[in-house]
């Protein structure tokens, strides 16, 4: 997995609500056995024109937000299908961060064990930013994990909270696999207990 | 005296193997999985490049139902080249890991959600976790099941356990009788109504009310199956006699003295009667009305014999935008009649509706009627088990007289990952669980209700009240 530490790139908005992960990811593009070639599924069908060339009212194919590597998203990001392929596509795409209010549980996990960073603002200091990135008047800014802070210019800082254990690994980049591992011996002792006083899920 | 619990605590608290920090995280016990060929295949081979090994194989199932044909004629080949990349490669992961596998032509092959609790795979009181959101289903035998993303079942199969963070706990009481041709699709719907598409965001739901336990365990199913809809990350339900009189016979459940040992310790799986909740939120069962969704999220929703609402209602203005842009994918007006909005296609299935009760609920509004002109009707059962008991119980043949397709088993047109694929423009009644943008195929639009509901729409050839529908 991808460290994540201090990151600097354009932000882009994508405000609606309950942005699904069939509309991030459509189902044509969910046919493959392993991760490549995902960035061309992303937000495929607003992105492109019936005709196969990009859809130049599609935020991210203007000028002011091409190579977005952050983007600024309505609540709900996310919700829907389990499928991996969402985070897969937007990491390929480029995208590094998601900045929101609230986003969907499975979604949310995706993000944490592929590197992309999920920030969740309180509404309030949403709106201010999201107003500002709708407008253009935020498009370049930088985000530092380890200050947890999102700093549009020099003299302006939103900070944001996290799991310290989520910070952990995405500042690392853990296997979180192989992280668990290191617990095998007590996972074992659990599993014999756990098949003891419950024989039928042997 | 202990502190009262949810059973939703005491479900992680007895799988919990350690705390990993303060902030709730736990190394959270898994005792079951259920596999499919899309979401499984990358983890698979995640553990190949790894060199790790499987932790425990008989504590997963695979079952391929996302990406086959439900063509009525079923055979083993797979003519769509993704497809059978995917169904190759899971058989050939399934042998070589040694986990059990129902291909497409095996007799028990189905949704996975209909398979799992239908062979007795899932117990009351398990952790379950599934590469599929609608895990939340086996909530209805009182287990706690979520979906997770596919480095989720990697870490799950090299460990038996995942990285989890507690929930916030959410009690959904459900009281009194529900009104004729109200199902448990429009109790679920009705929740989403009132809560909204994130309302249950960072929560688990119970469940609970004499509504909920006077309810079949497959009605059960519907509801836990879609409360992901409403966000939650867990849905369930203090497993009671109908649960085990529902496994009692199983394939899988234990059987003899281990059956009798189960079920002494599965009655002690409910929440103490102080324990407090995050939300908690009331339902009067005879106030519900039949639901349809008019838009693009399972919360726009409105009743049959409402309209279509006016996004200028509403004040805020990312809801207003959100509403206007659903509008104008549906190619519908604000104010038109629920009820007079015409349907091209009608489709009944999905692990959220597609079980026994019903299709028999679905054969009572068929019966002796016809599909309207014009209308093209797909009955897909949740299971292969599921295709023949209707074949035998005779329902098989009022769908057919009805001039509806009746079809093998699959997820089918719920997601359109396979060739059940619908055109741009094409309008459809569905008992399925999510109207997105694009859901049944790029540019289709989707309307979401009861199954009772999509076959009085077929027969009518526009969204109808079942209630009205006379003498079923």
């Amino acid at each position: 997995m991808d460290a994540f530490k201090t990151v600097s790139g354009k932000v882009a908005p994508m405000l609606a609500s309950n942005i699904d992960t069939d509309v991030i990811m459509p189902k044509q593009f969910l046919k493959g056995i392993d991760r490549n070639g995902l960035d061309r599924g992303v937000f495929f069908d607003q992105r492109f024109l019936s005709t196969g060339e990009l859809n130049p009212e599609f935020v991210l194919n203007k000028a002011k937000w091409r190579g977005a590597k952050f983007l600024a998203v309505g609540a709900n990001f996310g919700c829907g299908s389990s499928r991996e392929h969402a985070v897969w596509g937007l990491k390929q795409l480029g995208i590094r961060a998601l900045i929101g209010t609230s986003f969907a549980g499975i979604f949310y996990d995706n993000c944490q064990r592929n590197g992309l960073l999920v920030i969740e603002l309180e509404n309030q200091d949403m709106a201010r930013f999201s107003k500002q990135v709708a407008t253009g008047q935020i498009v370049d800014l930088e985000i530092d994990l380890v200050q947890q802070l999102i700093k549009p210019s020099a003299k302006e800082h939103i900070s944001f909270t996290l799991d310290p254990l989520r910070k952990e690994a995405l500042l690392k980049g853990l296997d979180a696999i192989g992280s668990t591992l290191q617990y095998a011996e007590l996972i074992k002792e659990f599993e014999t207990k756990h098949l003891q006083q419950n024989p039928w899920l042997s | 005296m202990q502190t009262p619990k949810t059973l939703y605590e005491k479900l992680v608290h007895s799988h919990t193997v350690c705390e990993l920090d303060d902030q709730g995280h736990v190394l959270l016990y898994v005792d079951r999985q259920v596999l499919n060929e899309y979401t499984s295949p990358q983890a698979f081979s995640g553990l190949r490049d790894a060199g790790r090994e499987l932790w425990r194989a008989n504590t997963h199932l695979a079952v391929v139902d996302h990406v086959n044909s439900t063509e009525p004629k079923r055979v083993s080949v797979k003519s769509e080249e993704g497809g059978a990349l995917q169904v190759n490669y899971f058989d050939k992961n399934c042998a070589d890991f040694g986990i059990e596998l129902f291909d497409i032509l095996d007799s028990r092959q189905g949704i996975e959600h209909v398979v799992a609790p239908e062979q007795g795979f899932i117990l009351p009181g398990m952790v379950v976790a599934a590469g599929d959101s609608h895990t939340t289903t086996y909530g209805a035998l009182g287990a706690l099941g979520f979906g997770i993303g596919t480095s989720e079942i990697e870490h799950l199969l090299a460990t038996q356990t995942l990285i989890y963070k507690k929930l916030k706990t959410m009690r959904v009481n459900v009281e009194g009788k529900l009104g004729f041709g109200i199902t448990s699709k429009d109790v679920v719907m009705e929740l989403i109504r009132l809560i909204g598409a994130s309302g249950a965001t960072g929560y688990a739901i119970e469940f609970s009310g004499s509504t909920i336990h006077k309810m079949s365990v497959e009605a059960r199913m519907t509801i836990c199956n879609m409360a992901v809809e409403a966000g939650a990350r867990g849905a369930y339900m203090a497993p009671d006699e109908a649960v085990f009189e529902y496994l009692k016979e199983k394939p899988k459940a234990p059987k003899g003295r281990l059956w009798l040992d189960a079920v002494a310790k599965w009655r002690e799986l409910f929440t103490d009667e102080q324990a407090v909740f995050d939300k908690e939120i009331h339902i009067q069962a005879d106030k519900i009305e039949p639901l349809v969704t008019w838009g693009t999220s399972p919360d726009q929703v409105v009743v049959i014999s409402d309209q279509v609402p006016n996004p200028r209602d509403h004040i805020d203005e990312s809801k207003r935008r959100g509403m206007e842009r659903a509008l104008n994918y549906m190619g519908i007006k604000a104010g038109t009649a629920m009820k007079d909005i015409s349907i091209t296609h009608a489709f009944i299935g999905s692990c959220t509706n597609a079980r026994i009760e019903d299709l028999r609920e679905v054969a009572k509004v068929l019966k002796g009627r016809q599909i309207a002109e014009g209308v093209r009707g797909m009955i897909v059962p949740g299971s292969s088990e599921v295709r023949a008991q209707a074949q035998k119980e005779g329902l098989a043949d009022i769908f057919i007289q009805a001039g509806f397709e009746w079809r093998q088993s699959g997820c089918s047109m719920c997601l359109a990952m396979n060739d059940d694929v619908l055109n741009p423009g094409d309008r459809c009644a569905s008992s399925t669980n999510r109207n997105f943008e694009g859901r049944q195929g790029a540019g289709v639009r989707t309307h979401l209700m009861s199954p009772a509901m999509v076959a009085a729409s077929a027969v009518k050839g526009k969204l109808y009240d079942v209630r009205n529908l006379g003498d079923q």
